[in-house]
């Protein structure tokens, strides 16, 4: 069955049908063919469909589409407009936060997102005082990007690469 | 001893050549292509672990909505070959593991396919299973394709001899890749002829096995795979999900048929590393020196189709003694099909073969690295060639020196900071430096530079960017001016990306590429100008022992009234040859370490008896670390190259960092508290008071 939905991606306009059971991973890869945003597990386990929804970061298989009727989503794609690449996707690059790449995407989006989280004083788990500004130090890095899994194993590098991101973007 | 090429690229940093895609997400993987019109594949599984699928009643899905087809046993094509068990998919109702394909259903959209498999009835006939791996089980026998037993001396009379020994028995569990890009294929018939997107290590070697089976000539068949997410060895033989949806797509030929295997599905379709019982006894005399090595090894296999998981290779060459004794066996069992996992036989071997030295030298009372020094063999214990460049010493001294070894208390239990004890541990790596014949490389003159053609795969490996390297150096141009293609059918041959084989292999076949060039063209060649250049069997291969060293350390934490067990820093020395790239090599290495530290803290499919399947099927319960569990972990590499390996001297480093590596943070849980595991994954149970 088919519904209507509107959606902004990365910049772009998109007005679609989509089932009532699609979810707005599917729908961004299976219906838009925007395949930035890519699809580890299905089952928000992995954070390789991690995209930002309205600026907050979300793992894309968990929604269903339909829900986010009206929604701006921004890839990691998206992050690099007109093909610039952004401070973290230079970093990433400077420092081999990647082998394979395919969690890639996904840890941009969710560096981005942590990142904004941070500067607005977000604590985390290991937050020592829960009012003060967030210090963003590789342990604070590390618990907020564990929900990203990396089974190539580029953590060290991912933290230096969203350490230094952070450190230029102050 | 081969010509080194002299090297400019070669040896330096070089940001990868795919990145500034990969970082935007626009690299496609085998799903990702654009293609018109696809359709979506939903498979059927077995729902029992051995028996009979009596009875399968497709009418209700036939008739949803959006359903193009269903294909079963009863309508699927005939193949051409059925000796691969693993994959003569749909050729009878029989069934030889639960998760086994039963069938598929085409769908326009993925929501009606996955929706309509859900509708298709399928009546069982049950016969009992048994999927349980034990060291007595009867029906243990030697493996088809092994290595074959070792015997020499007389074992039993030097370990009653020895004046200090150990007899213990270790495991390894059920681990699984999980590459973060399941394994897809999108299949497409164009009359006889069928295109594959896929996600593979090999081209090439895809292609060849699966056209027999098919039964279709290989010229007929195109495999393309550019970017590959990850595989440590699951994507290195085609596996059923290739065959299922090859098949399913000859029922609606021009149109693409896509399928993305589920992570819950690649527990029993995609290979995994079958789990090991291990068996090591160790007689040495008063000052460590080795007199009897006995290694007695057992692992799972499948009734569909044999994989041994040879734990015992790593022990064939790794220390000296005169008395040995080495055996491995395979209990073939009603489970999926076990395959390559990042250093098969290597990486559980040397779980076993590392803790039992640690605990060797606690019972001769020496230094662990002393006790692998004076064990360390001239020559290789098991074909009696000369090593390559045996430098484990060189590394375990170097990793000592850079880890601070010299702050280690060699008693147990006696480092204790803010309630948790701490202990330090190390483990030596090994792994074969191989070489295989066949790859073919063409380089052809563009107005630009030069074009450089090899089906060769990167799986996160850094191929794009060391074979440009490779290419830069062997023409002696920039890197600026090489154009490589990489990973389709339509470029020359190349073999697997496995057994840390590509970039020796694929780098002789671009080396020798170069000098035909320049022999029938001449230095500055006409644009158009072009030549082949092919990769033969390494000739060092009969005269040496070649092989790879490393060694690992651990520091770990651990509390004692929790039992919680904390990675507090890790560091590998190896001795790999030429290093290409040393930003790509160290992530390599790193990786390896990473996936070393799930294998020793957190992996481990649990496989039901009841039921026969992995009940742990996702990446929420099956735990691989995150960036929370990994803190400091750094490697490096001695300066060499390895004259015996290869035009580059390099002997690449995609397995070595996993092995050795469990061992180590076992052997540092052991230092920190004084508990010995011999049982991976290490639990915090195993700290707790009994
Ligand atoms: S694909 Fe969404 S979390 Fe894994
Ligand atoms: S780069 Fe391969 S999974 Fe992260």
């Amino acid at each position: 069955m088919g519904h209507s939905l509107h959606l902004t991606v990365d910049g772009q306009e998109h007005t679609l049908v989509v089932d009532s059971r699609t979810t707005l991973l599917d729908a961004l890869r299976d219906r838009l063919g925007v395949m930035s945003a890519k699809k580890g597990c299905d089952h928000g386990q992995c954070g390789a469909c991690t995209v930002l929804v309205d600026g907050r970061r979300l793992n894309s298989c968990l929604a269903l589409a339909l829900t986010h009727d009206g929604a701006e989503v921004t890839t990691a794609d998206g992050l690099a407009p007109e093909g610039e690449l952004s401070t973290l996707h230079r970093a990433f690059l400077a420092l081999d936060a990647f082998q394979c790449g395919y969690c890639t995407p996904g840890q941009v989006c969710s560096a981005a997102g942590m990142l904004a989280e941070a500067a607005d004083d977000a604590p985390s788990v290991v937050t020592e005082d829960l009012e003060g500004p967030v210090e963003l130090s590789e342990e604070e890095i590390r618990e907020r990007m564990s929900g990203n899994l990396c089974r190539c194993g580029a953590y060290v590098n991912i933290v230096a690469a969203v350490s230094r991101a952070a450190e230029e973007s102050r | 001893m081969s010509d080194l090429l002299t090297t400019t690229s070669v040896g330096t940093h070089q940001v990868r050549l795919d990145g500034p895609d990969k970082v935007r997400g626009r690299a496609p993987y085998a799903y990702e292509h654009p293609l018109t019109d696809p359709l979506y594949l939903y498979p059927l599984q077995a729902e029992i672990a051995r028996g009979r699928a009596a009875h399968i009643d497709a009418s209700a899905a036939e008739a949803a909505e959006g359903v193009v087809y269903v294909l079963t046993a009863d309508n699927a094509p005939e193949l051409a070959s059925t000796d691969d068990g693993e994959l003569a998919i749909l050729r009878s109702a029989e069934i030889g593991f639960r998760g086994q394909y039963l069938g598929a259903v085409i769908a326009t959209t993925p929501e009606q396919a996955r929706h309509a498999a859900e509708l298709v009835d399928i009546t069982y006939d049950q016969d009992d299973h048994d999927v349980e791996l034990r060291e007595d089980h009867p029906a243990a026998r030697e493996p088809e394709s092994g290595s074959g037993d070792v015997r020499t001396g007389d074992v039993d009379t030097a370990l009653a001899e020895a004046a200090v020994s150990i007899d213990e028995r270790y495991s390894t569990p059920m681990e699984h890749n999980n590459p973060m890009e399941p394994h897809t294929t999108v299949a497409r018939w164009d009359g006889d002829s069928l295109t594959l997107w896929t996600s593979t290590q090999g081209v090439h070697p895809a292609r060849s096995t699966l056209a027999p089976v098919l039964g279709v000539e290989q010229e007929k068949i195109r495999i393309i795979s550019p970017h590959v997410g990850g595989g440590f060895g699951s994507k290195g033989l085609p596996h059923a999900d290739m065959m299922l949806t090859a098949l399913a797509a000859q029922a609606v030929p021009g149109r693409p048929v896509k399928y993305a295997v589920t992570r819950q599905q690649m527990f029993s379709i995609t290979g995994y590393r079958a789990p090991t019982l291990q068996h090591i006894r160790l007689g040495a005399r008063a000052d460590g020196t080795l007199t009897a090595f006995a290694y007695d090894a057992i692992s799972m296999s499948s009734q569909t189709k044999e994989f041994p998981e040879e734990s015992t290779k790593p022990g064939r060459m790794m220390y000296a003694g005169d008395n040995r004794r080495l055996t491995q066996r395979v209990v073939p069992l009603d489970v999926p099909v076990p395959s390559w996992m990042r250093a098969p036989g290597e990486a559980p071997g040397m779980v076993g073969l590392e803790i039992a030295m640690d605990e060797l030298a606690v019972a001769a009372g020496l230094d662990p690295i002393e006790l692998r020094v004076r064990n360390d063999p001239t020559t290789d214990p098991d074909t009696g060639l000369p090593f390559n460049q045996r430098r484990l010493v060189d590394c375990l001294r170097e990793g000592a020196d850079r880890f601070g070894w010299e702050k280690r208390n060699p008693q147990p239990r006696t480092r204790q900071e803010n309630g948790w004890f701490i202990g330090m541990g190390v483990a030596s790596a090994t792994y074969p430096a191989g070489r295989q014949p066949g790859s073919v490389a063409r380089i052809r003159r563009t107005p630009e530079g030069f074009e450089v053609s090899i089906g060769a795969a990167d799986l996160g490996t850094g191929t794009w960017t060391v074979l440009s390297q490779t290419a830069a150096d062997a023409l002696g141009v920039p890197i600026g001016q090489v154009d490589l293609r990489i990973g389709d059918t339509a470029l020359p041959n190349a073999t697997v990306a496995g057994g840390s084989t590509g970039l020796a292999s694929w780098s002789t076949a671009i080396v020798s590429a170069a000098q035909e060039l320049r022999s029938e063209h001449g230095a500055d060649p006409a644009i158009g100008a072009e030549a082949q250049g092919e990769a033969e069997a390494n000739p060092a291969a009969e005269k040496f022992a070649l092989h790879s060293f490393g060694a690992h350390f651990a520091e770990v934490r651990i509390q004692p009234t929790t039992g919680e067990i904390r990675l507090d820093r890790m560091f590998g020395m190896f001795s790999a040859g030429q290093i290409v790239n040393p930003s790509t090599a160290r992530s390599q290495l790193i990786g390896g370490m990473t996936m070393g530290v799930g294998m020793a803290l957190h992996e481990k499919g649990e496989l039901d008896p009841r039921f026969g399947h992995v009940v742990n099927h996702d990446l929420a319960e099956y735990h691989v670390p995150v960036n929370a569990d990994i803190t400091d972990i750094e490697a490096d590499w001695l300066d060499e190259k390895d004259p015996h390996a290869g035009p580059l001297g390099a002997r690449g480093v995609g397995e070595i960092g996993i092995v050795g590596a469990a061992a180590a943070i076992a052997n540092a849980a052991f230092n920190a508290t004084g508990v010995r595991v011999r049982d991976l994954p290490i639990f915090g149970d195993a700290f707790l008071p009994t």
